[in-house]
């Protein structure tokens, strides 16, 4: 039982590593743009999949990681540029339903370049697994635990230390006196829909490893990080990291001890019990008005 | 003369069968196309009048369809009670829901009501003894209307049409009413509203049950006439398509509603060919729609023909004082 519980803490904890990853990229756009961006996920398959078509192609892996990361980067601008810059001041409807359209056509995209076949990549340090205190661990794992550790360590340094950190925490605080003050919004949201694409490539690319992807694999993560992102309290960047991980660790706690097959709906119903009583999130301002 | 559109829209519809006999075109199509706008209809008063997204609005569909489904065939039900049945679950379910829903705004509300759509999903498709699982039930018996046992396409057709008319007509008279009227305030300020003596919250939870009860009306028909169902008809996907009719067609107009389903039902049916385009084009769309034309192809197309029309006048008059 001990030992049960261990291993499915450690898959939880991998699982929840990577929703920290998409629902910091949720948080990333809400702080800078108010929009929540629904092809947050769409990222972490496009990321997945250009790594998987790179790798195939005889790039080195490592290589292949990169070139995927800042192609997504590269989708993440054109989404900004073509689908939300001409939509400012939409209402939270319109934008909504905007992203979802993106979602959709990246999916198409990807349907019409891998067509509806499964791929995955090699894990990155071989697949022996390790036996740690009556669990098994893939070596994958650990990449991901320690890739999502660095990266968020990052993006909080990010935030806190540097100028166009600080910049982009002043656009959400208020945008026009951002933009008073001599921030340029427009630039800060493109480098927030940057940063977020690049942090989902990163987040579909350590898991390619672990499970299958195919043109539809980001929906689910997509929403899952997006639960991360609800639970967390909505613009709180470290609030949506510990929402995933909870949001992980629940649900392979019900997978375990409950249905594997009600595991989404045991992550979900998590979710709309805390909206329906702690309506900010679990870690949101509390006097944050929410319209 | 307020209800002038409609007589024409039942004039067309009516007329339709009788233009194109036995074309397979107007009656297969134009049922599913009826389907769709009794969904349409009925989300348009939440999300247009009302202002409140549902991104889990598949999830009453489905509950009817399952609710006819179930009993018709398990417990040997008429076909009419079924749909009576489903349509009061559906409502019921609604209500209760609503008022936790819809106190959440925004992206908060999006959240919850899409985590409704998945959980009522992951139901149908594990709840095996009962729904059959992701295999579906079959053998769902058609709909018998004291006596007559509705049978054929073209029978079909008449029914559908016969439903979504009603459902039309029922939504175009409750949005000139009081609660429409109290409906379009909450949309326009929720603040003002209260000031003004509405109550907010009776108002959203009466938009949200009639649509949910509209949505299981569909599926109740959608479970007899196909006699079959599956989960796979209430996914996400279908969530997501619904909102696509409401907002195609333009925010807060019935005919709005009507024309976006219909014209969403043409366009999956000619992107058949396309099938691998399909999301590409149907992505592009919600885009282009939303960015260029946010008030919708009905509504955004009237007002482009009222400014074409002066600008034509204005010219015409200037004309005529040179």
């Amino acid at each position: 039982m001990p030992e049960q519980l261990f291993q499915f803490l450690v898959t939880g904890i991998t699982v929840g590593s990577l929703y920290a990853l998409v629902g910091l990229g949720f948080a990333l756009i809400y702080n800078a743009s108010d929009v929540v961006n629904f092809a947050q996920g769409e990222f972490v398959m496009l990321g997945a999949m250009a790594a998987i078509a790179l790798q195939n192609a005889g790039f080195p892996l490592f290589l292949a990681a990169i070139v995927a990361t800042l192609l997504t980067v590269g989708v993440g601008l054109l989404l900004e540029r073509f689908a939300i810059e001409p939509a400012v001041g939409a209402s939270v409807v319109s934008t909504i339903i905007i992203t979802i359209g993106a979602a959709i056509f990246l999916r198409g995209v990807a349907l019409l370049l891998w067509g509806k076949d499964f791929y995955a990549l090699p894990p990155f340090s071989g697949d022996t697994p390790i036996q740690l205190g009556g669990a098994t661990v893939l070596p994958q794992s650990l990449w991901v635990l320690g890739v999502t550790v660095v990266l968020v360590l990052l993006v909080r340094a990010f935030f806190n230390r540097t100028l166009p950190g600080k910049a982009l925490l002043a656009c959400s605080y208020n945008r026009v006196a951002a933009q008073a003050v001599g921030i340029n919004v427009k630039v800060m949201l493109r480098l927030a829909y940057g940063l977020s694409a690049g942090l989902g490539a990163l987040a579909g690319i350590l898991i390619a490893p672990i499970t299958f992807s195919s043109y539809e694999a980001g929906v689910m993560l997509g929403l899952k990080g997006f639960s991360a992102a609800i639970v967390g309290g909505i613009g709180n960047p470290m609030g949506a990291v510990a929402g995933g991980l909870l949001l992980g660790v629940l649900e392979a706690l019900g997978a375990g001890f409950i249905s594997s097959g009600y595991k989404d709906a045991i992550a979900f119903l998590f979710v709309l019990m805390v909206l329906f009583f702690e309506p900010t999130g679990l870690f949101g301002h509390k006097s944050a008005e929410r319209v | 003369m307020r209800l002038a559109g409609f007589y024409i829209f039942a004039a067309v519809v009516a007329l339709l069968p009788v233009l194109f006999p036995d074309n397979y075109f107007v009656v297969v199509v134009g049922t599913s196309a009826g389907l769709h706008v009794i969904l349409a209809v009925g989300l348009n008063l939440l999300i247009g009048y009302a202002g409140q997204i549902s991104l889990g609005h598949a999830a009453f569909f489905g509950l009817g369809a399952y609710a006819s489904a179930i009993l018709s065939t398990r417990f040997d039900w008429p076909s009419l009670l079924a749909l009576v049945a489903g349509l009061i679950a559906a409502g019921l379910i609604a209500w209760v829901f609503a008022r936790p829903i819809l106190r959440l705004r925004g992206h908060y509300l999006a959240m919850a009501t899409l985590g409704f759509g998945i959980i009522a999903h992951v139901i149908m498709v594990q709840a095996t003894q009962w729904t059959g699982g992701p295999d579906g039930l079959a053998g769902i018996p058609p709909l018998n209307l004291l006596g007559w046992q509705v049978d054929g396409d073209l029978q079909w057709y008449g029914v559908i049409a016969a439903a979504m008319l009603l459902v039309v007509w029922l939504s175009l008279n409750l949005v000139d009413s009081q609660v429409g009227r109290a409906l379009r305030a909450v949309h326009g300020s929720e603040f003002a509203a209260r000031m003004m003596g509405i109550d907010t919250a009776r108002t959203k939870t009466q938009a949200f049950v009639v649509s949910a009860v509209f949505a299981a009306f569909a599926g109740s028909l959608f479970a007899h006439q196909q006699a079959f169902v599956s989960p796979d008809s209430f996914n996400l996907t279908v969530s997501v398509e619904l909102v696509t009719m409401v907002v195609l067609g333009g925010l807060a107009s019935t005919f709005g509603a009507v024309c976006g389903a219909i014209a969403l039902t043409l366009l999956q049916q000619g992107l058949v060919v396309f099938e691998d385009y399909e999301m590409l084009i149907h992505g592009a769309l919600l885009m282009a729609v939303m960015i260029f034309m946010p008030q919708g192809l009905f509504v955004g197309l009237t007002q482009a023909a009222h400014r074409l029309g002066s600008t034509l006048a204005r010219s015409k008059f200037r004309r005529s004082l040179d």
